[in-house]
């Protein structure tokens, strides 16, 4: 190949089949994860059309997205719509004999939680699966992005994908990252720096110490989030910190192969001198912890702000969106946003509900009780998560303050299981979406860190998660 | 997929940036295993009051827009989730085709492969045609994919561009399956190459 390539250039040209005449590539998708919710159509197109999934070891299926989160779910699924998704899943499994993980196996869990955590997802790979926050997988350094139902089918038949190439961009983030600021505050505060559709078109590549300097976990928060600024997928190069994390995994390569794998995963960050075709840089020092005021990502303040006001925006339309999220969200232009009551605290989601998230949660609800009336969730990404955090015995630090410990699943981030907001609720929320209805129709979704979230249950309101680490 | 050659019909005006896919589909309506049947809840949360019944302030609710076959939108639309379910409520409300600034990647993708036509034009020529819209059914618009172009109620011709490969699918109603499924020689030969380069990318799972 000529000229020097990024990480995103040399994943693609090791996964193109064929290049059509219109520039159009067949690109080779080497893990396809599925889940209930965006498979049902693609099973069915292929038993009408008489076709077989390809590469059934490739494949991978979970259940995740509309299951309970507590102990009913091990019974007969109540709502008999969900049930009969699922059991149309647990159908086509059988019948296509692609691997699944049933609900009653510990290693269920987010689909975009096991991937990384079971070595399904590697470094190099091209990975896809029916569900936007496919981009997570990314922080492996894989090419990994979320596709419709059509392609999920065409990936069932044929272990490709008609793809256009995408543009690169690269976000780098100096510096380091202050006190009580993560991952979480980084993304929220890139989205609201280029938009929400600041990355359409385009493959994000993060780079940049404070980047290098997060663990694996805060990498795929990172990544995950990278569909809120419109890019599809989000890389982070993989380095000693990601071999590390593969090591040993159940699905990872070992031995002989795994040495193999690494010097061929260390080929792969982006050459000195290739071409991005967009740039974005920040100051890690400037990051403060972020907070979403408004029914979009991209409206996202520093704790320490204040809600904008509308009468200060001069395109007509603008205006009125920002009112429209203003009444929706029940907020007064310049109200402070720190000392907002809230009555949900959500700690989960593909986002924020791996070990780390909950023992950040746990590290701040320690000897502490939920506020009154407020009701906090704390959902596991996976059986195993849910497993290492009791083994810590965090369970028990968060359940003494007064938070639910659930079972694993996609929980209060989408209204599609038993666990949503009521009209009007506000919640501080570790998920990924602060749409209107999102955590259920007329909730009011304010999007935050995990520490920041166990600290608004705590004190029943938005608080400065830095105030309290220094104990004012 | 049923062919999209021209279309001509009424167009909705929705002078918003951002519609997400949440909006088009909330989530409580994807628990369905059918692609069809998911037009009756297209826009829900904005279409319906909280008891069901219709509001009468959106814009899908009112005449002529009841029977709206193409849809004028501002910056991003579609973006969020994956859903294909978006482009299925479109089409099984009637909607076939959407006009705006810019589309979100998936949902972009998604539309194609279901028949209904993204169109990406100016900012400034989406705020035109939002008040062509404006003017309700004496003012219809046609999308012609094969020549390429929007004719306003005007009878000014607008031209857009669209990929040449989705273009020839769309016209010609084809799948994308059937069509790689020609290239499965070349599927064998890259599969049996990684095979002896990467054998752990082809252990059981």
């Amino acid at each position: 190949m000529a000229g020097p390539r990024t990480l995103f250039d040399k994943i693609w040209d090791a996964h193109v089949v064929e290049t059509l005449p219109d520039g159009t590539a067949v690109l080779y998708i080497d893990k396809h994860l599925t889940h209930e919710v965006t498979s049902p159509q693609a099973f069915e197109g292929l038993r009408l059309a008489g076709r077989k999934v390809r590469r059934p070891d490739a494949t991978i299926a979970v259940v995740d997205h509309n299951i309970a989160t507590d102990s009913s779910r091990y019974g007969r699924i109540e709502d008999p719509e969900s049930r009969q998704q699922v059991e149309t899943l647990e159908r086509n499994v059988v019948e296509f004999g692609v691997p699944y993980i049933p609900l009653t196996d510990i290693r269920q869990g987010i689909v975009h939680v096991i991937g990384p955590e079971l070595g399904l997802s590697l470094p190099g790979m091209t990975l896809v699966c029916g569900d936007s926050h496919t981009s997570t997988h990314g922080a492996l350094g894989a090419l990994a992005f979320g596709i419709g139902t059509s392609e999920v089918e065409h990936v069932m038949a044929t272990q490709t994908l008609l793809q256009k190439p995408a543009k690169n961009m690269r976000v780098t983030v100096n510096g380091k990252l202050p006190a009580g600021c993560t991952a979480k505050d980084i993304v929220l505060a890139i989205i609201g720096k280029i938009g929400t559709g600041g990355g359409t078109g385009h493959v994000i590549e993060y780079a940049g110490e404070a980047i290098r300097a997060l663990d694996m976990a805060g990498r795929m928060t990172l990544c995950n989030m990278t569909i809120e600024a419109g890019a599809r997928a989000g890389m982070v190069a993989p380095d000693q910190v990601t071999f590390d994390y593969v090591k040993g995994r159940p699905f990872a390569p070992k031995g002989a192969d795994f040495d193999k794998a690494v010097a061929w995963w260390k080929t792969l960050p982006s050459d000195e001198g290739a071409h991005f075709d967009k740039e974005v840089v920040l100051d890690a020092a400037e990051i403060a912890p972020q907070v979403t005021w408004g029914t979009n990502p991209e409206a996202v303040l520093p704790i320490t702000g204040t809600v904008p006001d509308p009468a200060l925006v001069e395109d007509e339309d603008r205006r009125a969106q920002m009112q429209r999220m203003l009444q929706y969200m029940d907020l007064q232009p310049g109200q402070k946003l720190e000392g907002l009551k809230i009555d949900v605290a959500f700690i989960g989601s593909c986002t924020n509900s791996r070990i780390e998230d909950i023992r950040a949660a746990a590290a701040i609800a320690r000897g502490k009780k939920v506020a009154e009336g407020v009701r906090a969730l704390v959902v596991p990404g996976s059986g195993l998560v849910k497993k290492q955090a009791e083994d810590e015995g965090l369970d028990i630090v968060l359940k003494e303050a007064g938070f639910e410990w659930r079972e694993a699943g996609c929980s209060m981030c989408l209204g599609m299981n038993p666990d949503k907001l009521k009209p009007g609720q506000r919640s501080a929320s570790t998920s990924n979406r602060n749409f209107e209805g999102r955590q259920g129709p007329g909730g009011r979704t304010h999007l935050v860190s995990p520490a920041m979230a166990a600290a608004a249950a705590i004190h029943g309101q938005l608080v400065d998660i830095r105030k309290l680490q220094e104990g004012v | 997929m049923k062919a999209f050659t021209t279309l001509t019909g009424v167009a909705a005006p929705m002078p918003a940036a951002n519609i997400d896919t949440d909006k088009i589909i909330p989530a409580r309506f994807l628990k369905t295993i059918a692609r069809t049947g998911l037009g009756k809840s297209l826009f829900a949360n904005m279409r319906y009051n909280e008891d069901g019944t219709e509001n009468p302030d959106f814009v899908l609710n009112q005449e002529p827009y009841r029977k709206a076959e193409i849809l004028i939108a501002f910056d991003n639309f579609g973006c969020g989730s994956s859903r294909e379910h978006a482009p299925w409520a479109l089409l099984d409300f009637g909607i076939r085709c959407v006009i705006a600034p810019d589309f979100a990647d998936i949902f972009h993708s998604n539309s194609f492969k279901n028949g209904v036509l993204p169109v990406a034009l100016p900012r400034e020529v989406c705020e035109q045609l939002m008040e062509d819209a404006r003017m309700g059914g004496n003012a219809r618009l046609t999308v012609d994919l094969e020549r390429q172009v929007v004719v306003r109620p005007n009878g000014e011709e607008i031209p857009f561009k669209v990929d040449p490969f989705r273009r020839h699918l769309l016209l010609n109603g084809l799948d994308d399956i059937g069509q790689t499924m020609q290239h499965a020689p070349a599927i064998d030969g890259f599969e049996a190459k990684q095979r002896a380069a990467q054998p752990w990318l082809y252990a059981e799972t």
